[in-house]
């Protein structure tokens, strides 16, 4: 229901999972750094870069700050143009609508244009059970779906596979499910590249009914837009003859011309191109080309929920390009399975908690998976304040625990700081504790933090979930309240003691 | 309650005290870049399709070149002779997997990012025309060029079913190196009148 991967664990152990597999780790190193340079140098060709993301962002923002009204006027628009709209409050909602659609024309399967917002309902795993099969036939997508694997990023959900092993994935599993792999297939990107084209052409050339996603949807025009590279999304729109599209309420902008910004900001921030290979857009049906039965499913899943949030809506803006992934410390490490769900990265880790609360543990340790670097900020083309947002959400986290029948160890030191902060007295007994902590971890410790201050290591009991991963600086001798009172506040020119 | 106001109905209450509009400032244009169609050229080369430019008077010549012998389809109003090609008169997908080849004009041409925009009108074809086959030789008059997308925007009628085309297919999902060639026509052959 929420886009989360069951069963998964909590980001720490995950991470901890993934930092280990140094495959994986040369894999995204690899490919982080090549999508990261491509997008530097496209955005550096833009002269005015930053105002057309304060342009992106206002067109995304002003449509949402007014959703209501864009939404019915975009339903109307589309009926007038001769589509069907449906209303999915959830994902079981969506996947039933998209079921009894393709059941309706008597089908068995459909083809799938790469999509966030079918990953996030689960519509493969539910048509499946409706004995309808849902053929992925963007090539990353293919490659998951192949190797009964997760996706780990949103641009390209197999970054975590290599070549060979992706040559290993066709040549196992093609042949299960239609046209096999070619017997001398190599490794060579272009021979799987063609080896996915032939895999493909059948099914497109057989298929009946196409499900996709939309990266835009015009109020005023009834138009959807798609983004794509390979073609994989023209045929799936424009080869069958019924085709259903799936799109998230956030994705609505008010005007055809507001699609300006947006279209000059996605593909240089998530390729690194100046546009991508193929653009489609379309406005309900046009006899004699494409499909002749177009529905429209406008889908909540959550987004309400996030809507509501006042620091968190900003999340909405996202046009998912994955450019905060590309840049993120912490994605480029770990990759995209460990945050759990089909949105990883910075990103994901603000939208799973907006769209689904913060109740389960593993949602809830998605926005603890940053530094708050800021870089993913920096990227972002619609100026989501990411840090911001994760900052936020923590405090929703802490929130959440606040009737807890047993408190957890960090509202107990919360709790025992406030005890001692409240009275001075307390306060100096604190102090004079903390600064005898000081000199004995300075004549014993081992650790020594730049600037030759000793830190103490790893430290047993409640501490260590602290101390595993960050060393504790040694306490100063003396407080400041000492130093004052030793050197009447510095009068005496007593500038020693241990100040450090 | 229908999910459609279910859903109407909560957005409503999460706006509840939010200003509805912000203002939504212009997007910055690009500054004048001289030659647009020299540009144009030079962007839609680095996507690594051919360009060939030629007079009006030699395009025919032009086109059966690029297709040297390719079986061919074209659009009902493609405006000049193609000898051997098949006008396209709604033939099936498989049909159209049988040919090489497709030649349609297009509706706009934008230099700063190198794309073409077909609008499918009768002198471009049904969509299925311009995707299925491998080599699409797409003719674009030089008068057609504009700068950069908003200019294509204010041009393009979006009631129109719009393929915006940046080079041939390409994919990058295999270690993020791109790859041209994958479902669209692996070969694209602008050829640029005037």
């Amino acid at each position: 229901m929420s886009g989360t991967f069951v069963g998964m664990p909590a980001f720490p152990t995950a991470a901890r999972a993934a930092l280990g597999d140094t495959q994986l780790r040369r894999n995204l190193a690899h490919a982080t750094h090549t999508i990261r340079d491509k997008r530097a140098r496209v955005v550096a060709e833009v002269e005015d870069w930053e105002e057309l993301r304060i342009a992106g962002a206002a067109v995304k923002e002003a449509a949402l700050r007014d959703l209501a009204t864009h939404l019915e006027t975009l339903e109307a628009s589309l009926v007038r143009a001769g589509a069907t709209v449906h209303w999915a409050r959830d994902a079981e909602e969506a996947c039933a609508i998209v079921a009894s659609v393709t059941r309706a024309h008597g089908a068995d399967e459909v083809v799938k244009v790469k999509s966030m917002a079918t990953q996030e309902i689960g519509l493969n795993e539910a048509l499946e059970a409706e004995g309808i099969a849902a053929w992925e036939t963007d090539l990353a997508e293919l490659i998951v779906q192949l190797g009964e694997d997760l996706p780990s990023h949103i641009l390209v959900p197999a970054i975590h596979r290599n070549r060979a092993e992706i040559r290993e994935i066709f040549r196992r599993r093609m042949g299960a499910v239609g046209r096999p792999a070619p017997e001398a297939l190599t490794d060579e990107p272009a021979v799987l590249a063609g080896a996915a084209r032939e895999h493909l052409r059948e099914k497109f050339l057989r298929a009946r009914v196409a499900v996709s996603g939309a990266n835009f949807a015009v109020a005023d025009t009834g138009t959807l837009v798609v983004v794509e590279s390979e073609g994989n999304g023209r045929m799936c729109l424009t080869l069958p003859e019924v085709l259903i599209s799936v799109v998230g309420i956030e994705k609505v902008v008010a005007t055809w011309d507001e699609l300006d910004p947006l279209l000059r900001l996605l593909p240089r921030s998530s390729t690194g191109e100046r546009m991508n290979p193929y653009t489609s857009t379309w406005s309900g049906l046009t006899p004699g080309d494409g499909p002749q039965e177009v529905h429209v499913v406008l889908l909540d899943n959550g987004r309400t929920r996030a809507l509501a949030d006042e620091v968190g809506r900003q999340a909405l803006r996202c046009i998912r390009c994955s450019a905060c992934l590309n840049v993120c410390p912490v994605y480029e490490r770990v990759g995209g399975h460990a945050y759990g769900s089909v949105y990883p990265g910075p990103i994901g880790a603000i939208l799973n908690p907006l769209l689904n609360g913060v109740s389960d543990e593993q949602t809830a340790s998605l926005p603890y998976a940053s530094s708050l670097c800021g870089a993913c900020f920096e990227v972002c083309p619609v100026r989501i304040d990411i840090p911001s947002v994760l900052v936020d959400q923590r405090a929703a986290v802490i929130d959440s625990h606040r009737g807890d029948r047993v408190p957890k160890q960090e509202a107990l030191a919360m709790k025992a700081a406030a005890w001692t902060f409240a009275d001075a007295r307390r306060l100096r007994w604190a102090e004079r504790a903390s600064g005898l902590a000081g000199r004995v971890l300075g004549r014993f410790s081992r650790t020594t933090l730049p600037g030759g201050r000793t830190a103490a290591g790893r430290l047993p009991g409640p501490a260590a979930g602290w101390t595993g991963a960050r060393d504790l600086p040694a306490p100063p001798r003396e407080s400041f309240r000492q130093w004052w009172d030793r050197t009447d506040g510095g009068r005496d020119g007593g500038r020693q003691g241990d100040g450090s | 309650m229908s999910a459609r106001d279910e859903i109407l109905g909560r957005v409503r209450a999460a706006l509840a005290d939010v200003a509805p509009a912000v203002d939504v400032p212009t997007a910055p244009r690009v500054p004048n870049r001289g030659d647009l169609v020299a540009l144009f050229v030079e962007r839609v080369e680095d996507y690594r399709a051919t360009v060939t430019r030629c007079a009006p008077g030699d395009l025919a010549d032009v086109v059966v070149a690029a297709l040297d012998g390719a079986t061919t389809v074209v659009p009902p109003r493609l405006g000049i002779a193609v000898p051997g090609a098949v006008v396209d008169d709604g033939l099936s997908a498989a049909e159209l997997d049988r040919i090489d080849a497709v030649v349609t004009r297009a509706r706009v041409g934008i230099a700063e990012t190198g794309t073409i925009v077909l609008d499918h009108e009768p002198d471009q074809g049904r969509r299925a025309i311009s995707l299925v086959p491998d080599l699409h030789v797409c003719i674009v008059d030089a008068s057609q060029v504009v700068a950069d997308v908003p200019d294509a925007i204010a041009l393009l009628d979006p009631a129109r079913p719009l393929t915006w085309i940046s080079g041939p297919s390409a994919t990058s999902d295999i270690e993020l190196d791109r790859v041209e060639g994958v479902h669209g026509p692996r070969t694209l052959h602008v050829v640029l009148v005037g």
